[in-house]
């Protein structure tokens, strides 16, 4: 460390990812950040309110993943309740789950990350968008765009073809699955596995084309955290958690995903409102972890569907023998594994005669003064943690996000990437844009980061080692 | 008893003495926007959002509560109404802490209803942000003071037609608030019969029942007419 820098938390643009990298007095890289968005006004929020709203009040937390929220937010709700929810009601949660992932998934590969991968970084910034990609390849544009939308469909049909209504409640859900519907969501079959297939397929390619710059995508070891099923297997809903570590061994295994404070503590930096999550035993940085696709299909043993199970066992292939992969540019090829996974699962579900079941929410008293709810968001792991009164008021509560878990590593990739690129104190298009494709392969759900129709807003600065800004870019 | 004949919007019509312009307006389908009026319970006229002009009188006047007179020349949508029907709807959501994508009762609002029905598009005042209380010490309903908009429904319904009396109006202007008992905690009122009457003639998410999440509730008032028609004519028909 050259010197000390301290930055005063500069203005946030609206709707802007926010970098700053700093040189030392030599004028290299010696670090860089990225400046998450701060969820904490949330919880705030949510205190006085009644525990059976807040699958409503947390799904609008994220525009992307809305489902996700409630779904983890009504199982605070069953654990303060203290109820286990009927059969069918389980079923149909684990459903929402699986459409959320492919909704979210094919969002992120067809429609943010595919024209940056098949129109080149240099393209047209007007064009690196799902309407380029429609020109491009209007076939392959349009699949995606359906295969999002056979995601969307069933959250609606759940939800009663509204959006963001909380279907899922404390004790249960709001409304049993018609037979008409789940007709309807077969019809989307075989459309929807070949089009799964297809982005693997292209994704392959990908691999192929950019092998001299994926090395450098935030290639780093880190722990990978998330839930797996009682049996090992790749889980979305449910299961307890599992930490494994960058050689592949399992360093902690079964952690009941509600004592999660006990293994994860959350480190601050002057330099951020944001807190960073690490895992307790190992300290803080030494501790961070990855969570979302890469870490999921990192820690499973297996996934129980066929055709994705085949393709965990080849990306198992893209590191040495036992060890994790730990390249995170290929979140976007356990992203595509999730997406069939999720897809092959939905139609498992479709015939399970379970999922007719009329039964679907159960009612309670609050019987806990405490509840924790933790799934799968497509991000990676959720937590809602809820303190009620007697009646059900909430007094305090913790939302531990799937962006704020990897926001260590986003930062290591950022600057990875600043290292590598940055020569003669200058911000090139060029490093812009793989800056964004580092950011890109952790999906992070904030605003910015999704716009589907260009390129993302970013704000990059440049400090000296005496901290002056030196630079600054904006898109 | 004496007939009047009158003129609302340029119509004549006859009504016997001590009907109000509302009633008159109502049998003939002329829209006029209520909000503390519900029909069974006694008119207050306390939201001023049934407003009327009355030729050769310069005040506004409540249709709930005008009676009407003879030659009287009525008018019930005039431009100087409508702005002012806006006003009130805007009045009161920025009196209070509305935020309808996570209430109980969302798209099943009177409030909300009103204020389309108004043509309300944008608050225009200063949301006032005032810190109040939600109350769900009752074992089976809540009433989160947010979103009250003082129609007192809930305590004419309690007095007149349950005959409890849990409900009474306390404090003034800005720190007006409908209270229970003897402003004690809902739970603890001890003449509360837990009928539910005041949560289903509420227009908004003020009272609820425990237990329902977001846009879930939905308000039945059919009871009232028939409770009263039941009392008044000694008729049991349930109108639809
Ligand atoms: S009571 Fe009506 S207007 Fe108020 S927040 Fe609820 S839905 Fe919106
Ligand atoms: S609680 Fe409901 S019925 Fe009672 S005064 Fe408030 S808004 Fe009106
Ligand atoms: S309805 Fe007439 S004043 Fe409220």
């Amino acid at each position: 460390m050259s010197e000390t820098i301290t930055i005063s938390p500069v203005t946030r643009i609206e709707g802007h990812a926010k970098i700053t990298i700093h040189l030392n007095s030599s004028g290299e890289v010696e670090d860089a950040r990225f400046h998450v968005n701060e969820f904490r006004g949330f919880e705030k929020f949510c205190e006085g309110r009644l525990v059976w709203e807040m699958p409503g009040i947390t799904s609008r937390i994220c525009g992307i993943c809305p489902a996700s929220h409630f779904i983890t937010s009504a199982k605070a709700g069953d654990d303060i309740l203290s109820i286990g929810i009927p059969e069918t009601a389980e079923k149909l949660r684990r459903l929402m789950t699986l459409a959320q992932w492919v909704q979210s998934h094919a969002l992120s590969f067809f429609h943010l990350s595919s024209p940056d991968f098949l129109l080149g970084f240099d393209a047209h910034p007007a064009k690196r968008n799902i309407f380029g990609l429609l020109e491009f390849d209007k076939e392959f544009a349009r699949r995606g765009i359906r295969l999002r939308k056979f995601g969307q469909e069933i959250i609606e049909m759940l939800g009663g073809r509204r959006i963001h209504v909380p279907w899922a409640v404390a004790g249960g859900v709001r409304q049993p699955l018609e037979e008409i519907e789940k007709n309807q969501i077969l019809s989307w079959y075989p459309e929807v596995k070949e089009t799964a297939k297809l982005a693997l397929d292209t994704l392959k390619t990908i691999h192929i084309k950019f092998q001299r710059e994926i090395p450098s995508f935030g290639n780093f070891h880190s722990l990978f955290v998330g839930l797996v099923g009682e049996n090992g297997a790749l889980e979305y809903y449910d299961g307890n958690l599992r930490i494994m570590d960058s050689a592949g061994n399992i360093i902690a295994d079964k952690l009941d995903p509600k004592k999660y404070f006990n293994y994860f503590g959350e480190a601050t930096e002057s330099w951020t409102y944001l807190k960073f999550p690490f895992y307790k035993p190992l300290g803080y940085p030494k501790g961070f972890y990855r969570v979302g696709p890469l870490a999921r299909v990192n820690i499973c043993d297996f996934i129980e569907t066929p055709l994705a199970e085949q393709e965990r066992k080849l990306f198992k292939t893209l590191a040495g023998s036992s060890e994790a992969v730990n390249n995170s540019f290929y979140y976007h090829y356990a992203r595509l594994i999730e997406l069939l996974f999720a897809i092959e699962k939905i139609e498992e579900l479709m015939h399970d005669p379970g999922i007719l079941g009329k039964h679907v929410r159960a009612k309670a008293e609050i019987n806990s003064l405490e509840g924790v709810g933790a799934s799968e968001a497509p991000r990676g792991t959720l937590f809602h943690h809820y303190w009620v009164d007697e009646n059900g008021v909430l007094k305090k509560s913790n939302l531990l996000i799937a962006t704020a878990q990897n926001n260590i590593a986003m930062n290591r990739t950022v600057r990875q990437i600043a290292m590598q690129f940055i020569e003669r104190k200058k911000i090139t298009e060029g490093i812009l844009n793989r800056i964004e494709a580092g950011i890109r392969c952790f999906d992070p759900c904030l605003s910015c980061s999704t716009h589907a129709m260009g390129k993302m807003p970013l704000e990059i600065l440049l400090i000296d080692e005496n901290n002056n800004i030196i630079e600054r870019k904006l898109r | 008893m004496a007939v009047k004949t009158f003129t609302i919007d340029g119509q004549q019509f006859s009504a016997q003495e001590g009907e109000t312009i509302l009633q008159v307006a109502r049998e003939h389908n002329i829209p006029i926007p209520t909000l503390c009026f519900l029909e069974g319970l006694s008119e207050v006229g306390a939201c001023r959002l049934c407003l009327i002009q009355v030729e050769g009188n310069n005040k506004l006047l409540p249709a709930c509560t005008t009676k009407v007179e003879e030659g009287m020349v009525v008018h019930t949508n005039t431009e100087k109404l409508k702005k002012y029907r806006r006003m009130t709807i805007a009045l009161l959501a920025s009196e209070g802490n509305h935020v309808c994508a996570v209430c109980v009762v969302n798209n099943h609002c009177e409030l909300q209803n009103l204020a389309y029905e108004v043509g309300l598009v944008r608050v225009r005042y200063p949301y006032l942000f005032p810190k109040k209380e939600l109350d769900a010490t009752h074992k089976r309903f809540v009433i989160d003071h947010n979103r009250c908009v003082l129609c007192t429904r809930c305590v004419r319904v309690c007095d007149e037609v349950e005959g409890a009396h849990v409900w009474d109006v306390a404090g003034r202007g800005i720190d007006c608030k409908i209270v229970t008992g003897l402003d004690e905690p809902w739970g603890d009122a001890e003449t509360c019969t837990s009928c539910g009457k005041c949560v289903l003639v509420c227009p908004t998410g003020t009272l609820f029942e425990k237990g329902v999440t977001v846009a879930e509730m939905e308000k039945q008032q059919d009871f009232l007419k028939f409770l009263v028609n039941a009392r008044k004519k000694r008729e049991w028909v349930y109108e639809e």
